[in-house]
């Protein structure tokens, strides 16, 4: 049978596969957000899994809106993707340095 | 009789707000009129009520006119309490005010001279001096009338704005600023013994009016307050309000701002420092009287610190040569008799000679005064001299307030202060010794010193220069009327006032006695057991030593500034210069005004700029203000390097964030 | 090994695997490709956990919308991926230490040391006739009324976001204000009667 364990081992390496892509593809914002996205389903197999081995239905109700939350989030971030690449002609990460103190 | 008290104090008020705010408009002729009529209602109704007091056995009047307000318990009121110690001191402040009013038309007719060319401050002065004379007048008997505690700090405040107002009222001159702030912070530290007093009353009594605390005074006098090791609270009570009283009193060492208010208009000083003002303090001990038989240790305070002001500002008196500052000296050392008379328990006496004192002391201010105008404005007794001729009114009227001051058998001052040198000689309490001594020799003082001055001033050589000479005349009817005036009750009411003021207690209406003297305190038993009629005080006068020294003394003054000078003009300087380091100590006036410029002043200065540099600018500017914000500034340059504003270093933060705390958990 | 825990491994490495290539595709539209396929094969085992709803609206509402936005927008940018790429390697080291160190963490944490099935005993396969979908609702709409409302506020407010920020005025576009044409006043907007002299008859110089 497929133990707990092994819903959380695979989305723990789900989830830093992700954190090495934060890494790895620092300058692309369009790959950040979506390392985001994969680190989201990373959390929400945890749910699901638990939710299943503790036979309990509200995980999948946090799953649900986790989604949504996730949704909006996407939406945003590219709507500011869009209007950043407009006006800068660039996502590159390294020439956004407004906020530099 | 509350509109007739009413109309007594509000009178003068009157006059002073329609001459203060509407000076300008109203001219100088409507400005004297008015304030002199406000002023001259309230004497007229003060003569009658005392008039009443004496023939018509009128009751004590002690009642509330108006509530201020009520506050855990304590009354803030103002009451009118008129017993007949209330009356005597209406009567007399009023009257020596109505005088003094008048006598200023004279004195301030050509006040423009006085005044800087072109000074804002000197428009309309003659107007603003009259209100604020009776703005004093309204002050004063606020002050005496009041029925509670806090009126009396309002007519004491109030007589203390006055007299600033008035020290500095040529306030374009240097030395009046100086004179008038002087007296300012003395009378502070005066003030705020006297409100910690007050408190002191309000705190145990529960009270602040004056019939309930008297009644309760009792009932503590046992009580015993936690200060300096335990301190019986009536003491402590009796010698915080001393303490005002000897700023206001101007006693020994809080007298140094009365000689410096001389740079005041003579008026004034008549008024004010000498007659009035300065003898609230007197007034009020024998107002607390009932509280003060119950502290002895507060009364031999008050015996010793009266006694030395009386001797030793006497004897400066001896050393001065403005006219005016002899006179103060000469304030001040009977304002040491009276305070005297107070801490021998003999009221009475201290109120008596607070009386005659009024009148021949605003005489010899107002004479002065007279000879100040005369001689256009110069002071300097060295440079007067043959008076007599040129001012007869002035001179008669100066001898007579001389031999009244010294106490010549017959004239006023002679029943008042021989009542106090016999009360103090028949006390009891702790310094009583001393204090006789001081007495008894500073009647030969007080001898020399006036009559030094009256010769100086009215007889021998002219020493003017020509053309002050040349204009020398007897000044206006004005002047002169009040001098006359004040001359008669300074010659007369001590012969009719001993009597019952010292013998009959007269004081005492009905149930209601002002004036309580503990039995073992009675130094006036002595006085009212052999007590023969005034003639017989007068036979028993001239035979004791009190009489023998006064003589001595006016008949050295006689050899010395009179007889003597003729043959010597310079005899005066030269007795001074044999004295050497004793002159010296007395024109240093033993030393009071260096201390206070130099430890007081300058040390306050030097603390002020101690506290300035190192506490306000190095401590709070320096470190506290502007440090803490260096340091955040300092922190913010170093700690913004860390913002670098790169999406990927927050997320590797993050991260690192997550990763230790990751760490953490798997750890523990 | 059950079908079951064969079907478990294979979604799971294809997971692990799509992400892997997520990660490291130089063209964003491959790595989008890879994440929806990362994506479907998740939803493949959340039905295998059960949750066949969330499942179905993974594949329905994430990868049917969300995964198509991402891709309409990568497609719609003009980047340049050389730019993009630079320090990929320089950042690999680093990279790979900080997520193994991580992976290790965790697995120390979730491992089967605490999660095995003793622990946690499997529960056994639902009734067919479960409905995971009328359960899920039945908890929303009671429950969770008020997140649920929430949730749609914040959708709502995503959208609006969106259209705000993206938004924007073209002077060479012709619009028509629709408020003003419903303020038109009859006769006055819609025509204008113009007054003017007549104009004389000129005669034809030219014949």
């Amino acid at each position: 049978m497929i133990a707990l364990s092994d819903y959380l081992v695979f989305s723990g390496l789900l989830f830093s596969i992700a954190v090495a892509g934060i890494f790895l593809n620092r300058k692309n914002v369009i790959l950040l957000l979506m390392c985001i996205e994969l680190m989201l389903l990373a959390v929400n197999v945890n749910f699901i899994a638990f939710s299943h081995f503790l036979d309990d239905m509200v995980g999948q109700v946090f799953v649900f809106f986790i989604l949504t939350v996730a949704a909006a989030e996407a939406a945003i971030g590219l709507a500011i993707l869009v209007v950043l690449f407009r006006n800068r002609r660039t996502i590159n990460v390294e020439d956004l340095d407004a906020l530099k103190g | 009789m509350e509109n007739v008290y009413l109309t007594i104090v509000l009178a003068p008020l009157i006059g002073a707000i329609t001459a203060g705010f509407f000076g300008g408009k109203i001219g100088r002729r409507s400005a004297h009129s008015v304030t002199i009529v406000g002023v001259g209602i309230s004497a007229a109704l003060s003569l009658w009520v005392l008039s009443r007091f004496i023939w018509h056995d009128q009751p004590v009047f002690n009642d509330t006119i108006y509530t201020w307000m009520v506050s855990d318990g304590i009354r803030f009121e103002v009451g009118f309490l008129v017993d007949k110690l209330t009356v005597l001191m209406m009567s007399t402040v009023s009257f020596v005010s109505l005088m003094v009013h008048i006598y200023t038309i004279g004195y301030m007719a050509d006040d423009e001279h006085n005044w800087s060319h072109g000074a804002l401050t000197g428009r309309n002065s003659y107007q603003r001096f009259f209100s604020y004379i009776s703005l004093f007048t309204f002050s004063m008997l606020m002050l005496v009338m009041s029925n509670n505690f806090m009126q009396l700090f309002f007519g004491w405040e109030a007589v203390g704005l006055v007299s600033y107002l008035l020290i500095g009222f040529w306030s374009t001159r240097e030395t009046a600023i100086f004179a008038n702030f002087k007296a300012f912070l003395v009378n502070r530290v005066g003030d705020f013994g006297f409100i910690l007093g007050i408190a002191a009353v309000g705190m145990y009594f529960n009270s602040m009016d004056y019939a309930e605390v008297f009644a309760r005074a009792p009932e503590l006098a046992n009580t015993e307050v936690a200060l300096f090791g335990g301190i019986s609270l009536m003491s402590l009570i009796c010698i915080l309000l001393f303490v005002g009283a000897m700023g206001k009193s101007a006693q020994v060492p809080l007298h140094v701002w009365l000689p410096d208010s001389m740079e005041g208009p003579t008026p004034i000083s008549a008024l004010i420092h000498a007659a009035t003002m300065v003898t609230a303090g007197v007034f009020m001990v024998a107002r607390m009287s009932p509280l003060y038989e119950l502290s002895e240790t507060a009364l031999s305070f008050i015996l010793i610190v009266g006694s030395s002001t009386a001797f030793f500002m006497g004897l400066i008196g001896l050393v001065q040569n403005d006219i005016k500052r002899v006179v103060a000296y000469s304030t001040l050392s009977q304002l040491g008799y009276m305070v005297t008379a107070l801490g021998a328990s003999a009221y009475a006496a201290g109120i008596f000679h607070l009386m005659t004192h009024a009148f021949f002391k605003a005489l010899l201010f107002l004479a002065a005064g007279s000879v100040i105008i005369a001689l256009h404005h110069k002071q300097d007794i060295s440079q007067m001299g043959g008076l007599r001729k040129y001012m007869p009114i002035t001179w008669l009227t100066a001898l007579f307030g001389s031999l009244a001051l010294i106490g010549f058998p017959g004239f006023s001052g002679f029943f008042s202060k021989d009542a106090i040198i016999e009360a103090v000689g028949s006390s009891q309490i702790f310094g009583s010794g001393y204090a006789t001594l001081l007495l008894t020799v500073g009647v030969l003082v007080t001898a020399l010193y006036s009559f030094r001055m009256y010769f100086l001033v009215f007889h021998g050589k002219e020493r003017m220069d020509e053309h002050t000479k040349h204009h020398l005349h007897e000044t206006s009817w004005v002047v002169t009327l009040p001098l006359v005036l004040l001359a008669i009750p300074s010659i007369f009411i001590g012969w009719y006032a001993v009597e019952p003021l010292l013998i009959d207690n007269w004081f005492a209406s009905g149930n209601w006695n002002p004036i309580v003297v503990a039995h073992e305190h009675d130094t006036l038993h002595h006085l009212r057991e052999h007590w023969h009629g005034q003639a017989a005080f007068v036979q028993h006068g001239i035979t004791a030593l009190p009489f023998f020294l006064a003589m001595t003394g006016l008949g050295l003054a006689i050899i010395i500034w009179w007889v003597l000078f003729r043959w010597n003009p310079n005899i005066d300087t030269q007795i001074q210069a044999a004295g050497g380091p004793v002159t010296q100590l007395l024109q240093d006036k033993y030393g009071f005004d260096d201390f206070n410029q130099r430890v007081l002043a300058g040390g306050s200065r030097d603390l002020g700029r101690m506290l300035w540099l190192t506490g306000d600018r190095t401590l709070i500017d320096g470190m506290i203000v502007n440090g803490s914000a260096g340091r955040v500034a300092h922190m913010a340059q170093w700690a913004r390097h860390l913002q670098t504003g790169y999406l990927y270093d927050y997320a590797i933060a993050m991260i690192v964030g997550l990763i230790s705390l990751l760490t953490f958990f798997v750890m523990f | 090994m059950g079908f079951e825990k064969f079907l478990f491994y294979v979604f799971a490495l294809i997971t692990l695997w799509a992400s892997g290539m997520v990660i490291t595709r130089r063209n964003p539209v491959h790595s989008v490709l890879f994440l929806v396929l990362a994506f479907v094969t998740s939803a493949a085992l959340w039905i295998l956990l059960e949750a066949e709803f969330l499942g179905i609206v993974l594949i329905l509402v994430y990868v049917g919308a969300v995964m198509v936005l991402f891709l309409f927008v990568v497609m719609m940018l003009d980047i340049d991926l050389a730019a993009l790429r630079a320090g990929f390697i320089r950042y690999l080291p680093l990279g790979a230490i900080v997520t193994l160190v991580m992976a290790i963490e965790m697995f120390l944490v979730v491992g089967s040391e605490t999660f095995n099935l003793s622990a946690f005993p499997a529960p056994d396969a639902a009734d067919s006739s479960l409905n995971n979908t009328r359960e899920l609702g039945l908890l929303l709409y009671t429950i969770y009324l008020y997140p649920v409302e929430i949730a749609a506020v914040i959708l709502l407010v995503a959208i609006v976001a969106a259209i705000r920020l993206t938004l924007r005025r073209r002077p060479e576009n012709k619009y028509i204000d629709p408020a003003r044409q419903v303020l038109v006043r009859k006769g006055i907007d819609r025509i204008r009667i113009v007054k003017m002299a007549s104009e004389p008859f000129e005669k034809e110089e030219s014949a």
